[in-house]
């Protein structure tokens, strides 16, 4: 089974990273800029499995873009995985309180992200 | 490329230059007082960002540097605590100790654990004041720990096949893979883990349980309703459970409600899962990262019991009876199994809770902006592209050539279309020259950092201005100016500025300024670096001067030409300047360098009010407007831009100042007549040059000759060829070009004509009655 991932990062690097594990891992990745992209991409995209978003992010963060996702019906129960580099527990409740499913510590390990994408999507 | 995170590691260095860029440029507009939140966000990611990257690539360095500014930067954000004028400094400082680290993290070298050091505690200071615990500090970094990430998949985890149902996913809770671990022990560990009985024990890396058998765990697992609308599933994790090795689970439907009592969003399963396996608990616990705090869970490992616990597994039978389960909750009773089907579970319930969350924020529901489209490009491809165009320009020009010599008149099809190509031809030529411009902001941002570096080195007080920095100039000729303006921007705080005491004894402000700037002016880029200092010391120019033999005993100069002293090769004030400035470079070697990029530099000075040097330079380096001419049979291309006006010589303006020496009254000043054969070593001087052909050329502001030629052939674009490469520098010649017809053309380099000959030339300078004319 072949995930298709929207992740969204404003960091070129964390994109260019992103999207090698993943397409390592035999998905499909589609990468965004920052939230706004995200929510174009992801009407591109049409359905993805699961979604990666960074939170640090221009025009629209990643506490709004989860909100923006989650407030559409067909996007209530899609696992969104947070990207931070704090594992600070006031931002996992942020994080779960915009409507996260999980979260990634950066730098994260592949195959660790691969796991928490799997554990997320079934 | 074969490493693609070598690629990706390159990719982030560039990316950290825009980053820095944008953090300079955010601090200094902060500083200015742009109270904008997004500003101080911006440069909270650009630290951050970097920050991210470089623990991606165990840049520890960079990285702990990065989190302490980090952190500082997020106080700032927070509003916690409003920075001083000194705070700022305290931050731009830190920025160009994060650029030392960048770059030396690139080329691999070090920097200086002082300086690092030094930022450092003023960083701290920063935030000891603002009341940040030890505790927090101390806890973060451990947190953030730079790890080397290996792209080297274990392919067992990277299929894509892997997580369908029959096939136990990955362990979760493998401890992080060190740099040193081979990720292939994990990728067996993972395909081995099928039937943990016959398994190779599983080492545990973290040591946190012994793993030298089997453990049973007993897990008691409960969601609350919010755990369907976070996105998880409870599916899931019991896959991933079972993944882990032999579960056993048992679906609890105590808590089902009769029919007409059940809530749609409530959650009323329980799951008990008897798990035997050779992973840690850690491992298990992991499985439930995401969801601890959205379920009841109890883990309980039987180390001591695992035998017979393994046995009175429960069964079917002693589960109670469930309800007939009416939707939406319809759920069928789990077989106990080793083999790692899951339950079919609730679909993820519909809650209540998603729909009252607040409205999406603005930019949900409106259509985003297109994002701003850019493409990174090697500069090797744009550079083909560049020389291909200019292959275009000339092969355009030859079938002009032909097209004339064919004898087809202007009224005929082939030479409007011709026309037409050439048309096309030049906007294809100033297309790709846009792509190859860039704005001097980044160069300017590096002379700000020059300024902070000097001011604090001679301990004085400066503002730093700069102006258009928008401004667009080729890529190459922006590299090549950072070391003369660097010089320049030095010898501005060094030499330029006065000292605090004077600046107000003379009644100006404490606080001097520099100002650089850039705009277009008719069709060239004028940079200008000012300073509002005393301005130049012509006696003490002049002294030096003389002192060094650059001119005559008791010579009489104009101001201007006393300040164009400077460029004289061998004039430096070195010896009496600061450690700064000096290093044996003299304003002759930026002059030189101007001059290479096509440039031109002048300057100008009024005393106690300060000093400007304006340069002027081509927009490209690639094409050039030329005048064809012809001496001595050769055909040379002088570039248009040199060019102030052509004019026929005869007897009654020429006058001789010497054996050699001939000038050209020009109507009130005199300019020395270069013959361009005998400079260029073509042929022997002319009787006579009466009648003669002369362009008038200036290459520089205040330097000027009237070259002798034979014959004026046409006007055009050029595209220009180096020499450089094949032939190294030639004197007088600037590059090649080929011509319409096919043939090649040198170039000439017309300020080193000027330059070569100024031996000769030198006594008119001293004379006084001649002005306009230096070396």
């Amino acid at each position: 089974m072949s995930l298709r991932i929207l992740a969204v990062d404003d960091s070129r690097t964390m994109r260019d990273m992103l999207n090698l594990a993943l397409s390592h891992a035999g998905f499909t990745t589609h990468l965004a800029n920052d939230g706004e992209h995200g929510l174009e991409v992801l009407e591109e995209m049409d359905e993805p499995d699961a979604i990666i978003t960074d939170i640090n992010m221009p025009r629209l963060d990643g506490f709004g873009f989860i909100d923006a996702v989650r407030s559409q019906e067909k996007y209530r129960g899609i696992p969104i995985l947070v990207l931070t580099t704090e594992s600070a527990d006031t931002l996992k409740t942020k994080a779960r309180n915009a409507g996260a499913t999980g979260w990634i510590v950066k730098p994260f390990d592949p195959p660790k992200l691969v796991r928490a994408l799997e554990l997320v999507t079934g | 490329m074969s490493d693609p995170m070598a690629e990706i590691k390159a990719s982030f260095f560039l990316e950290c230059e825009e980053l820095l860029e944008q953090l300079q440029d955010g601090l200094n507009r902060f500083e200015e007082g742009d109270d904008d939140p997004e500003t101080i966000n911006e440069v909270f990611r650009a630290v951050h960002s970097i920050k991210g990257g470089a623990g991606a690539f165990s840049l520890t360095a960079l990285v702990d540097f990065a989190h302490i500014f980090e952190t500082s930067m997020d106080i700032v954000r927070s509003g916690e605590k409003t920075p001083s004028a000194d705070d700022y400094k305290t931050f731009l400082h830190a920025s160009d100790i994060l650029c030392d680290l960048v770059v030396a993290s690139r080329d691999e070298t070090e920097v200086p654990k002082e300086r690092i050091d030094g930022s450092v505690v003023t960083l701290r200071a920063f935030l000891g004041e603002s009341g940040v615990t030890e505790e927090e500090d101390e806890v973060d970094p451990a947190d953030f720990q730079p790890m080397g990430v290996s792209m080297d998949l274990p392919a067992s985890t990277g299929l894509p096949d892997l997580p369908v149902l029959g096939g136990p996913p990955a362990p979760l809770g493998f401890p992080d893979p060190s740099p040193e671990l081979p990720p292939a022990d994990q990728s067996q560990n993972t395909n081995d883990t099928v039937d943990p009985e016959n398994a190779p024990v599983a080492e545990s890396a973290d040591g946190n349980l012994p793993s030298d058998g089997i453990n049973t765990f007993s897990i008691r697992f409960r969601p609350d309703p919010s755990l369907f609308t976070s996105g998880n599933e409870p599916l899931h994790l019991i896959k991933v459970l079972s993944g882990l090795g032999t579960a056993k689970i048992n679906c609890v439907c105590d808590d089902l409600p009769p029919i007409d009592k059940l809530e749609g969003e409530e959650s009323y399963l329980s799951w008990t899962i008897e798990l035997s396996t050779s992973q840690a608990e850690s491992s298990v616990r992991e499985v439930f990262d995401f969801v601890e705090d959205l379920c009841e869970l109890v883990i309980e490992t039987d180390a001591f019991q695992s035998e017979q616990n393994i046995a009175p597994a429960p069964s079917t039978s002693e589960r109670p009876p469930a309800p007939i389960s009416p939707a939406p909750t319809a759920l069928k009773s789990v077989a106990p199994s080793s083999a790692p089907v899951a339950p079919p579970v609730p679909q993820s319930a519909p809650s209540a809770n998603s729909t009252s969350k607040p409205a999406a924020k603005a930019g949900a529901n409106s259509k985003p902006a297109k994002v701003g489209g850019t493409v990174r490009v090697e500069l090797d491809r744009v550079d083909r592209l560049v020389n291909l165009v200019g292959e275009l320009v000339i092969n355009q020009a030859m079938l002009s050539q032909s097209v004339i010599e064919a004898g087809i008149g202007s009224d005929q099809n082939v030479a409007a279309g011709l026309d037409e190509f050439m048309q096309l031809t030049r906007d294809i030529q100033d297309s790709v020259m846009a792509i190859r411009a860039q704005p001097v902001k980044s160069l300017f941002q590096r002379m700000g950092r020059i300024i902070r570096e000097a001011s604090s080195a001679v301990k004085k007080d400066v503002r730093f201005v700069t102006l258009g920095e928008a401004t667009e100039v080729d890529k190459t000729v922006i590299e090549r100016l950072a070391d003369p303006l660097t010089h320049m921007i030095r010898n501005a705080v060094d030499h330029g500025l006065e000292d605090s005491e004077d600046r107000l004894a003379n009644g100006k402000s404490k606080q001097g300024t520099v100002t650089l700037s850039a705009s277009h002016k008719s069709g060239r880029v004028l940079i200008e670096i000012s300073d509002d200092g005393a301005g130049i010391n012509r006696p003490v120019v002049l002294r030096k001067a003389t002192e060094k033999g650059l001119i005559a005993e008791g010579a009489q100069l104009t101001d201007p030409e006393i300040d164009n002293l400077l460029f004289l090769p061998g004039f430096s004030t070195a010896a009496e300047i600061s450690n700064l400035s000096g290093r044996g470079v003299g304003m002759d070697v930026v002059r030189n360098a101007i001059t290479a990029l096509g440039g031109r530099i002048s300057i100008s000075s009024e005393s106690g009010t300060g000093t400007t040097f304006t340069i002027s330079l081509p927009l490209t380096l690639a094409v050039q407007d030329g005048m064809v001419i012809e001496v001595a049979g050769q055909t040379l291309v002088v570039p248009l831009n040199n060019i102030i006006e052509t004019m026929t010589l005869s007897s009654e303006n020429l006058r001789e100042m010497g054996p050699a020496t001939t000038v050209v009254q020009l109507r009130d000043q005199f300019v020395p007549l270069l013959d361009l054969a005998v400079e260029l070593g073509f042929s022997s001087p002319r009787t006579s040059y009466d009648d003669c052909v002369a362009l008038l050329i200036s290459p520089e502001e205040d330097s000027m000759a009237a070259v002798v030629i034979d014959k004026i052939v046409e006007q055009r674009q050029v595209v220009i060829k180096g020499l450089q490469d094949s032939y190294g520098a030639i004197s007088g010649i600037a590059a090649a070009t080929i011509l319409g017809d096919g043939q090649i053309a040198l170039i000439l380099d017309a300020g080193d004509v000027i330059t070569n000959a100024s031996g000769r030339t030198r006594e008119i300078l001293e004379n006084p009655q001649l002005t306009g004319v230096t070396a």
